[in-house]
C-alpha cells in the first residue's frame, strides 16, 4: 500500500483568549494571516500578535482553492512579488517544518488561438528577462509532458501550444496554513478563533483598538487579511474599495491511480487541473459573475466546467465528481491585488488578490509583515497601492496572465 | 441555478441573464470637472455589501432589456426587481 | 453453478436469468436485480477490496449509496473507477475487481453518450419509499404535474428489504401498486434509477438517471447512457430516508462486519443471507428485526448484543422464541478473522465503561447498528438548518424552507406507519396505509466509539476504524484534538474522514461525536462537516452531456465556407468563427503562399471573405447622437454616401474597438466591429444606450450574418468591379475615397464602400448573404484577366502591418489609447465628452514613456522575429531582472518590402525612431531600427489606384 496520509506534528496551536491589548493584530486568520503573523515575528521580532479568525483557522478561502502555485506573470510588478512567492516556497518545508507537499510538477498554460500563442510566448519571453522560468512548447511537447492533453489538431479549441514553468505545482493547502499557524503560536502568537472582529476603533485618523465578538481589544496597528470579507471590514473603517465579491467553484474527484503528471490551466478552455498528491482530480471551475458572499456558486458553471474538462482531457469521462464547494473571491478592476497603507493610519490593506492568492501566501506574508512592521510598503508590494486605480497606473493581467490562479 | 423575475418576461433561468453590477452609478454630469480621485471612484469604485445589494442584469438571452434587482448577495435572494429608471424599492432581507 | 448463499423462494430478483460476471478474476453468477454487492454475497464473496492505508481486507457494510468500504474497478465493458460495490447493478460481462483506494481511469476516450432533459412540474418527490410514495400519491390524486424520482430501479425503498406488509399486501407488492397509479395519472413522471444529487434555490433539483449501465454491453448503441435531468419544481418533498450508523470498536472493518439493516435488505431483496452463523451489536430496536428475520431464514443467530441495559420486552421475546440469547448492556470490543471476520469478542458496558470479561462468540456475520442518520443532504444543499438530536444522536433537518418539506425517516420518523402517514400529509387529508401493530421503541443509546479493552488493560491497541475508505481511526481523532484543533472541519483535514465517497454518510456524525467526547463539549454546538453536492458521486461526462466536441463551443462560418474548403483554405480560429488563413495551392508553404497572396494585392487584384466583421445597424433620429457618445471621434457629421474610421474606447480611456462606420441615410449608420468583438460592441452600445441614455430615440440590431462582406483589393479591383457593375460609376471623382454607394453587382443588389485595410485602392463588396456565393464567384470570374487572388486573414494582416494599421487585440491588450497607437487624429478635441475621455487626463497618461506603436526593422532582414518577444535596451543580455522597453506586437515576412518588418509597442516609441533597440532570443541579442509604423506607401498614393 502507498501510505497516503502525511505525519503531522503532535501539536500545532494553543487556542487563547484574546490578551486586551496587542502591537498587532492580523483579521482573518486564513493563509495570508497565518503567513504575515508568522514573518511578524520571524523577520520582525513583533510576537506580541493576534491574529483573529471569525471561523476556524483557514477555513475560508485557504481550504477552497486548487493550490496552483506559479509566478509565471506577465508585468514586472507581478512577476517580481509571486516569484518571491515561490522562492520561498521553495525552502518552506524546512522553514516551517511542516510537510507541505509541496510538488514542483510544473504548470503549462495552454494556448488555443494565434492570439492566445502571441499572448503567452509575450509572457513567456517577459518572464525569461524577469529571471521566472518558463519556456513555449509546441504541442507534440505538450503531449510529452502531459501525455493525456487532447492535441489533436481537430478538437473544437486544438492546443497551438503552451507556456511551461517547471518550477511551478502545488502544495497541500491545510497543511500550508498549519505549518505558519504552529510556527507563529511557537512564537508566541495568539491564534484566536470563533472571533468576528464587528468594528474598527479609529481616533484621530489612527487605530486604535477592534471591538470583536470576544470582546474589545487595543492596538495600533490593524493589518487586514480577510480576502472576500474585506469590503465589509473596510467599511467599517469608512473605506470604500474597489473590490467585488464572487463565488468562485472548485471540485474534487474520488483518488484515482496517477494518470495526469503536472498542472493544466487553459483560459479559452477555461480548465484548471491538477491531481493531488493521493490521486484526486482537483479542478477549478468559473467565477459567478455576480456578487455573493454565499460560499456557493451556480451549478451550470461546473456543468460548463466538466465539459471543457473533457474537450482537453478525454481520459477524464469517468472520473466521478465527489465534491463541489465554492470560496469567495474579492476581485480588483485590474487583476491585481491591493496590499498596503490606507488613509487610516495603522490601518494596513492586503486584498484583491482574486483567483490567485493560495500561490502568494509566503510571498505576500513576507511583504505585508514588513509593511505592517515598518509603516510603509516592501518593494515588492509598493506597486499594489490603492492609489493605482486613481492614477491610471494599473497592474493590469486581465488576459494578459492566462487564467488568472 | 437561480430563476430571476424578468420585469418584462418573468422568471427564468438565471443562464439567461448577464450580470452588470451596482445599479444607481449615474455617468457624470461633467467628467470634465471632477477630479482624478472622483472619476476614479466613477470608473473603479463599486459598493461591495453583504446584504441587500441593488444591482443591474441584462436578460441576455430573453429580452436583451436591462433592469434593476435589489439581491442578498449573502443569501443569493432576489428580494426585488424593477425596470431601468425606477426608483429603488424599499425591502428589507429575509 | 449455482449461488450457495442464495435461498430459495426468496427476494425479489428474477431466477429465471443468469447473469454471467467476473470479479477478481474469478466467474460468477447472479441474477437481474441484483447488485454486484448481493451477487457476490449470494456466492459467498464477501472481501471486496483492500484498505488504501493498511492494507486490511475489507468487505461490504452496506446495500445502498452510504458503502464506506466495497470500492470496486469496472473494467468491462467499459473502464469506471471506483463505484461502490452496492451501487452497480448487475449486467451480464460485467468485469470488475477490488480496490485498493484508488481507480483507474480508461486510457482512451468514452464511447458512451450522455444527456440532459429540463422538465417542470408542481411537485417533485425525492425518494420512491413509504413516505415518497404516499406523498407522490397526494399530489397525484389532487391533480399536480407529479415528478417521483428514486436512485432504485423499483419503487419502495426501505420496503424492499423489509417483511412488513402495507395494506395487507407485502412492501414491495404494495409500492409497485401504488407506481402503477401513479403512472396511470397523465402528469406523473415517475423516474427510477435516478438520484438527485443536488437541491439548489427556487425549486431546483439536478438529478442523474443511469438509462443503460444495468445492460451491459446490450446498452442500445443510439441512447444516452446517462442524463442529468434539470427539474424545477413548484414544491419538493425530501423523502430520501435514514442511513443505518455503524457502531466504531477495535478491528471493526472486517469482511463480514455490516449494518443490520443491510443483512435484511440483502435477504428481502436479493434473497441472500449474508452469513450463516450471526452475531448482532446493537444500540437501538432496529437490529432486532434483522436478528428475527435472518434466523426465520435459517441462520443462526448466536446472539444480540445490546449496549442498553433495558432490551426492548417485545423483541426480546421474539428472539426468545427463536433461541436467540439477548444479552443486555454488553457491546462488541473487537473481532477476530483475517478474510473474513470468525469471532466478535463481547464484553459487559455500563456507564460508558467496559466492566467486566471478555467473551467470544463465533460468527462469520456481524451485524452492526448504532442508530440512524436522516439523509439531510439535499435540505443542506438548498441551504436548510440541521439541528443535533440528542435522542437519536442524529442531525435532523430543522426548521422550514420555503417551498420544500422534509418527510418520512429523513425527518426522523421511525415507524413505518410514521413514514407512511408523514408522506400522506403532503397534500390534503389522504389517509394514509394501513401496516402492522409495531412494538412500542426502547430509547436508542448514542455510542460513538466502543472503547478498546487492549488498550485500556495497557497493550497495543487495535485500530477502531472511523472512515473505512480512508482508513481513519478513533486513535486518529484524538490525535487531532490532541494536537489542538477544535473544529470537526479541521479534524476532518487532519484525520481525511469524510473526504471519500462516504462524505461522511457513516462516518460524519460519529466523528463530531468523538470530538465532543474527547473535548468535553456539546456535539450540538461543535456541528457537524457540511454537506455539498452532489450527493452522491456524477461522472464528468454526465454532467458534461452534449456540450462535447463541435457542441462545446458553437462553429460560425461564413456562407462562402464551403467555397473555402473546396478551394483548400486553411482556417484560423477567431472567436467563433471559422475564418480562412491562407489558400496553399498544392505543396506550397504557409510562408510562400501568404508571399504570393500579398503580391497579387498589391500588384494586380485580390479579394478576402471578411463577412465576419461584426455589423452593427443604427437608427433613430438620436443615432448621431449616441455615435458621437461612444466614438472617440466625430460622427454625427458624416454624410450619407461616407464612411469613416472610428475608435472606442472603455471609461477607462483604453481602445475597446474600431472600425469603419458609414452613414446610410439621415437617422441611419452601419457601423462595423472587429471579429471577435462583434457581441462585445453591441453589448457595450445596448447598456448604454439602455441604462444611461434612455432618452436617446436610437435602435441597434445585429446584421452581423445579413450579409456577406467582400474586399476587393489592389490596383486592378477597379477594373474587375466594373466589369460586374457596369451601372456604377467607379471612377475616382465620381466614387471617392471612404464613400460608400448601392450599386448592381453580379446582378444582384450590392452595397460598395470604397474603404481600404490594405493601403491599396480597394472596393469593400457587401450583399446578402445568401447570395454572397453568386458574387464571389462572379469577382473571380471576372478578376481571372488580372489574376486575381482569394486570400486569407494572414496576408491581410501583413498588408495592413505594412501600413501601420494596428488590430485591437493583437497590437494592443487593454492597456493601451488610441494615443499609444498614434491614433490621435481620430479622437475628437471638439466633442465636450465621449466615452473614455476624462481618463486621458489622468497622470498615468500624460507620463512621455507611455508605450507607442512603432515599426520595428530587424537589421538582419531576413530575420522573423518572433511575436511577442521583448525589447531591451542593449547589446548584451544582463542578469535578471532585465528592464523591457516593449514588445512585439505584429511580426511579418513582406512581399512589397522584401524583408520582415515587424509592429511593436515601445516606451516613448515615437520619440525613438530612427534607434536601435534589441531583441534577445534563444540565439542571441538582435539589434532592430525602430521606425515609424507605416513602412509602405507612407504618402498613401496607392489608395486611389
Amino acid at each position: 500500500m502507498t501510505p497516503v496520509n502525511v505525519e503531522h506534528p503532535d501539536f500545532l496551536w494553543r487556542n487563547p483568549d484574546p490578551a486586551p491589548g496587542y502591537d498587532v493584530v492580523v483579521v482573518g486568520g486564513g493563509g495570508h494571516g497565518l503567513a504575515t503573523a508568522y514573518y511578524l515575528a520571524r523577520n520582525h521580532g513583533i510576537r506580541r500578535v493576534a491574529v483573529l479568525e471569525k471561523g476556524w483557522l483557514a477555513g475560508g478561502n485557504m481550504a477552497r482553492n486548487t493550490t496552483i502555485i506559479r509566478s509565471n506573470y506577465l508585468w514586472d510588478e507581478s512577476a517580481a512579488i509571486y516569484e518571491h512567492a515561490l522562492k520561498l516556497w521553495e525552502g518552506l518545508e524546512e522553514d516551517l517544518g511542516y510537510p507541505l507537499l509541496f510538488s514542483q510538477r510544473g504548470v503549462l498554460n495552454l494556448a488555443h488561438t494565434l492570439q492566445d500563442v502571441r499572448e503567452t510566448r509575450r509572457r513567456v519571453y517577459a518572464n525569461q528577462l524577469n529571471g521566472v522560468d518558463a519556456e513555449w512548447l509546441e504541442p507534440e511537447q505538450v503531449a510529452e509532458v502531459c501525455p493525456i492533453v487532447n492535441t489533436s489538431p481537430d478538437v473544437r479549441h486544438p492546443v497551438l501550444g503552451a507556456t511551461y514553468q517547471p518550477r511551478a505545482g502545488i502544495a497541500k493547502h491545510d497543511y500550508v496554513a498549519w505549518g505558519f499557524a504552529r510556527r507563529a503560536d511557537e512564537y508566541g502568537i495568539d491564534l484566536i478563533q470563533d472571533c468576528e472582529v464587528t468594528g474598527l476603533d479609529i481616533r484621530g485618523g489612527r487605530i486604535v483598538g477592534v471591538d470583536t465578538t470576544r470582546g474589545r481589544i487595543a492596538t495600533g496597528k490593524v493589518a487586514l487579511a480577510a480576502a472576500g470579507h474585506t469590503s465589509v471590514l473596510a467599511a467599517m473603517a469608512g473605506l470604500r474599495l474597489p473590490l467585488q465579491s464572487h463565488p468562485l467553484q472548485a471540485l474534487v474527484s474520488e483518488l484515482l491511480e496517477p494518470v495526469h503528471p503536472t498542472v493544466v490551466m487553459s483560459n479559452a478552455v477555461h480548465v484548471y487541473v491538477s491531481q493531488a498528491h493521493k490521486g484526486e482530480l482537483v479542478m477549478g471551475a468559473g467565477i459567478d459573475s455576480q456578487n455573493g458572499y454565499g460560499q456557493r456558486g451556480s451549478f451550470h458553471i461546473i456543468e460548463r466546467q466538466m465539459a471543457a474538462a473533457l474537450e482537453l482531457f478525454p481520459v477524464f469521462a469517468r472520473a466521478h465528481l465527489l465534491r463541489s464547494w465554492a470560496g469567495i473571491v474579492d476581485t480588483t478592476p485590474d487583476a491585481s491585488p491591493i496590499v498596503g497603507l490606507t488613509p487610516v493610519a495603522g490601518l494596513y490593506l492586503n486584498c484583491g488578490w482574486g483567483t490567485g492568492g493560495f500561490k502568494a501566501t509566503p510571498g505576500v506574508g513576507w511583504c505585508f509583515a514588513h509593511t505592517v512592521a515598518h509603516d510603509r510598503p516592501h518593494p515588492y508590494n509598493a506597486p499594489f497601492t490603492l492609489e493605482r486605480f486613481t492614477s491610471g497606473a494599473l497592474v493590469d493581467e486581465h488576459g494578459a496572465a492566462a487564467v488568472a490562479h | 441555478m437561480q430563476l430571476i423575475p424578468c420585469p418584462w418576461c418573468g422568471p427564468r433561468e438565471e443562464a439567461e441573464y448577464h450580470y452588470g453590477g451596482q445599479a444607481h452609478i449615474a455617468y457624470p454630469e461633467d467628467p470634465q470637472g471632477l477630479t482624478d480621485e472622483q472619476w476614479a471612484q466613477y470608473v473603479f469604485f463599486r459598493d461591495n455589501p453583504k446584504g441587500p445589494f441593488a444591482e443591474r442584469w441584462l436578460h441576455n438571452a430573453g429580452c436583451r432589456r436591462w433592469f434593476n434587482a435589489v439581491r442578498d448577495t449573502a443569501t443569493h435572494r432576489l428580494l426585488a426587481v424593477y425596470r431601468s429608471g425606477e426608483p429603488r424599492p424599499e425591502v428589507s432581507s429575509r | 453453478m449455482s449461488a450457495p448463499f442464495r435461498l430459495p423462494g426468496r427476494g425479489l430478483v428474477d431466477r429465471g436469468t443468469e447473469l454471467e460476471f467476473r470479479f477478481d478474476g474469478r466467474s460468477y453468477t447472479g441474477h437481474p436485480g441484483d447488485t454486484l454487492a448481493s451477487a457476490l454475497l449470494a456466492n459467498g464473496v464477501h472481501r471486496v477490496a483492500t484498505g488504501i492505508e493498511y492494507g486490511r481486507p475489507r468487505g461490504i457494510v452496506s446495500a445502498g449509496v452510504e458503502e464506506p468500504s466495497a470500492l470496486v474497478q469496472i473494467e468491462a465493458p467499459f473502464p469506471e473507477p471506483m463505484l461502490q460495490a452496492t451501487t452497480v447493478e448487475l449486467y451480464s460481462g460485467l468485469v470488475a475487481r477490488g480496490l485498493a483506494g484508488r481507480g483507474r481511469l480508461a486510457p482512451g476516450p468514452d464511447p458512451a453518450r450522455y444527456d440532459a432533459v429540463h422538465a417542470h412540474c408542481d411537485l417533485l418527490v425525492v425518494g420512491a419509499g413509504p413516505a415518497g410514495l404516499t406523498a407522490a400519491l397526494a399530489g397525484a390524486r389532487d391533480g399536480q404535474r407529479v415528478v417521483l424520482l428514486d436512485d432504485q430501479p423499483q419503487p419502495g425503498g426501505s420496503l424492499l428489504g423489509s417483511a412488513e406488509t402495507v395494506d395487507g399486501r407485502p412492501g414491495p407488492e404494495w409500492a409497485a401498486g401504488a407506481a402503477a397509479e401513479l403512472a396511470g395519472h397523465p402528469d406523473v413522471r415517475v423516474l427510477g434509477r435516478t438520484t438527485a444529487f443536488g437541491c439548489y434555490d427556487d425549486g431546483f433539483v439536478l438529478a442523474l438517471e443511469r438509462r443503460t449501465d444495468h445492460l451491459g454491453a446490450a446498452a442500445p448503441a443510439g441512447m444516452s447512457r446517462q442524463r442529468v435531468w434539470r427539474l424545477r419544481a413548484g414544491r419538493i418533498v425530501l423523502a430520501t430516508g435514514a442511513h443505518e450508523r455503524p457502531l466504531v470498536f477495535a478491528d471493526n472493518d472486517r469482511p463480514g462486519i455490516m449494518l443490520a439493516g443491510a443483512a435484511r435488505t440483502y435477504l428481502h431483496r436479493y434473497g441472500v443471507l449474508a452469513g450463516r452463523q450471526v452475531v448482532v451489536c446493537t444500540t437501538d430496536d432496529s437490529a432486532y428485526r434483522a436478528a428475527v428475520d435472518l434466523a426465520d431464514a435459517g441462520a443462526t443467530v448466536a446472539a444480540v448484543v445490546d449496549a442498553r441495559p433495558r432490551v426492548p420486552e417485545a423483541w426480546a421475546e421474539e428472539c426468545a422464541r427463536r433461541g436467540i440469547e439477548v444479552r443486555a448492556g454488553e457491546v462488541v470490543t473487537g473481532t477476530s478473522g483475517s478474510e473474513r471476520i470468525t469471532r466478535a469478542h463481547t464484553v459487559p458496558y455500563a456507564g460508558g465503561q467496559l466492566n467486566g470479561l471478555r467473551r467470544g462468540i463465533d460468527c462469520d456475520l456481524l451485524l452492526v447498528s448504532g442508530g440512524w442518520n436522516p439523509v439531510a443532504h439535499l435540505y443542506s444543499h438548498a441551504r436548510g438548518a440541521l439541528r443535533y438530536d440528542p435522542a437519536r444522536g442524529a442531525f435532523l433537518p430543522d426548521g422550514e424552507l420555503p417551498g420544500i418539506r422534509v418527510a418520512g425517516s429523513a425527518r426522523g420518523c421511525v415507524t413505518l406507519a410514521e413514514c407512511l402517514a408523514d408522506g400522506a400529509r403532503t397534500v390534503g387529508q389522504l389517509p394514509p396505509p394501513a401496516t402492522e401493530p409495531v412494538p412500542e421503541p426502547t430509547p436508542g443509546l448514542v455510542l460513538w466509539s466502543v472503547p478498546d479493552p487492549s488498550e485500556q488493560d495497557g497493550g497495543a491497541p487495535r485500530p477502531r476504524f472511523v472512515d473505512l475508505q480512508r482508513d481513519a481511526t478513533v486513535a486518529d481523532v484524538l490525535r487531532a484534538t490532541g494536537a489542538g484543533l477544535r473544529s470537526v472541519e479541521h479534524v476532518k483535514r487532519y484525520t481525511t474522514i469524510g473526504t471519500a465517497h462516504d462524505q461522511g454518510r457513516t462516518s460524519g456524525v460519529i466523528a463530531s461525536g468523538i470530538v465532543a467526547e474527547a473535548l468535553g463539549v456539546d456535539i450540538a454546538a461543535l456541528g457537524t462537516t457540511t454537506f455539498r453536492p452532489p450527493y452522491t458521486p456524477v461522472s464528468f461526462a454526465a454532467l458534461a452531456g452534449r456540450d462535447r466536441g463541435a457542441l462545446f463551443d458553437p462553429v460560425r462560418v461564413t456562407p462562402l465556407h464551403g467555397w473555402h474548403t473546396a478551394h483548400g483554405a486553411e482556417f484560423e480560429n477567431v472567436g467563433q468563427w471559422k475564418r480562412p488563413r491562407y489558400y496553399p495551392l498544392a505543396g506550397e508553404s504557409m510562408e510562400a503562399a501568404v508571399l504570393r497572396e500579398c503580391r497579387a494585392a498589391r500588384g494586380s487584384v485580390a479579394l478576402m471573405d471578411g463577412s465576419t466583421l461584426g455589423k452593427i445597424n443604427v437608427q433613430g433620429p438620436d443615432a448621431g447622437e449616441l455615435l458621437d457618445r461612444v466614438y472617440t471621434n466625430l460622427m454625427s457629421t458624416l454624410k450619407p454616401g461616407s464612411a469613416r474610421y472610428g475608435v472606442m474606447c472603455g471609461v477607462d480611456g483604453m481602445v475597446l474597438d474600431d472600425g469603419t462606420v458609414i452613414r446610410v441615410a439621415e437617422q441611419e449608420f452601419l457601423l462595423t466591429t472587429t471579429t471577435g468583438n462583434a457581441a462585445t460592441v453591441l453589448d457595450w452600445m445596448e447598456e448604454w444606450l439602455q441604462t444611461e441614455w434612455p432618452d436617446l430615440r436610437v435602435t441597434l440590431t445585429s446584421v452581423t450574418d445579413h450579409w456577406v462582406t467582400v474586399p476587393l483589393v489592389g490596383p486592378a479591383s477597379r477594373a474587375v468591379l466594373a466589369a460586374v457593375a457596369p451601372d456604377l460609376d467607379v471612377s475616382n471623382a465620381a466614387f471617392p475615397f471612404m464613400t460608400w454607394r448601392d450599386a448592381t453587382v453580379a446582378g444582384v443588389p450590392a452595397r460598395i464602400c470604397r474603404i481600404s485595410f490594405s493601403g491599396e485602392l480597394a472596393y469593400e463588396v457587401n450583399v446578402r448573404g445568401w447570395e454572397g456565393l453568386r458574387v464571389w464567384e462572379a469577382l473571380l470570374a471576372a478578376g481571372e484577366p488580372y489574376g486575381i487572388t482569394p486570400y486569407g486573414t494572414e496576408t491581410m494582416h501583413v498588408l495592413r502591418a505594412e501600413k501601420g494599421y494596428p488590430i485591437i487585440g493583437q497590437d494592443t491588450d487593454g492597456t493601451v489609447t488610441p494615443q499609444d497607437l498614434g491614433l490621435g487624429w481620430a479622437v475628437s478635441k471638439k466633442k465636450p465628452d465621449f466615452l473614455g475621455k476624462r481618463s486621458f487626463t489622468r497622470a498615468e497618461n500624460l507620463r512621455t514613456d507611455r508605450k507607442q506603436l512603432v515599426g520595428l526593422l530587424p537589421e538582419d532582414p531576413d530575420l522573423l522575429l518572433p511575436e511577442g518577444a521583448q525589447l531591451i535596451s542593449g547589446a548584451t543580455l544582463p542578469a535578471p531582472p532585465v528592464p523591457m522597453h516593449g514588445h512585439v506586437t505584429s511580426s511579418y515576412r513582406s512581399a512589397a518590402l522584401g524583408r520582415t518588418f515587424a509592429l511593436a509597442l515601445v516606451k516613448a516609441g515615437r520619440e525613438c525612431i530612427g534607434d536601435t533597440i534589441h531583441v534577445p532570443l534563444e540565439d542571441g541579442v538582435h539589434p532592430v531600427l525602430i521606425t515609424d509604423p507605416v513602412l509602405y506607401d507612407k504618402e498613401g498614393a496607392r489608395r486611389d489606384g
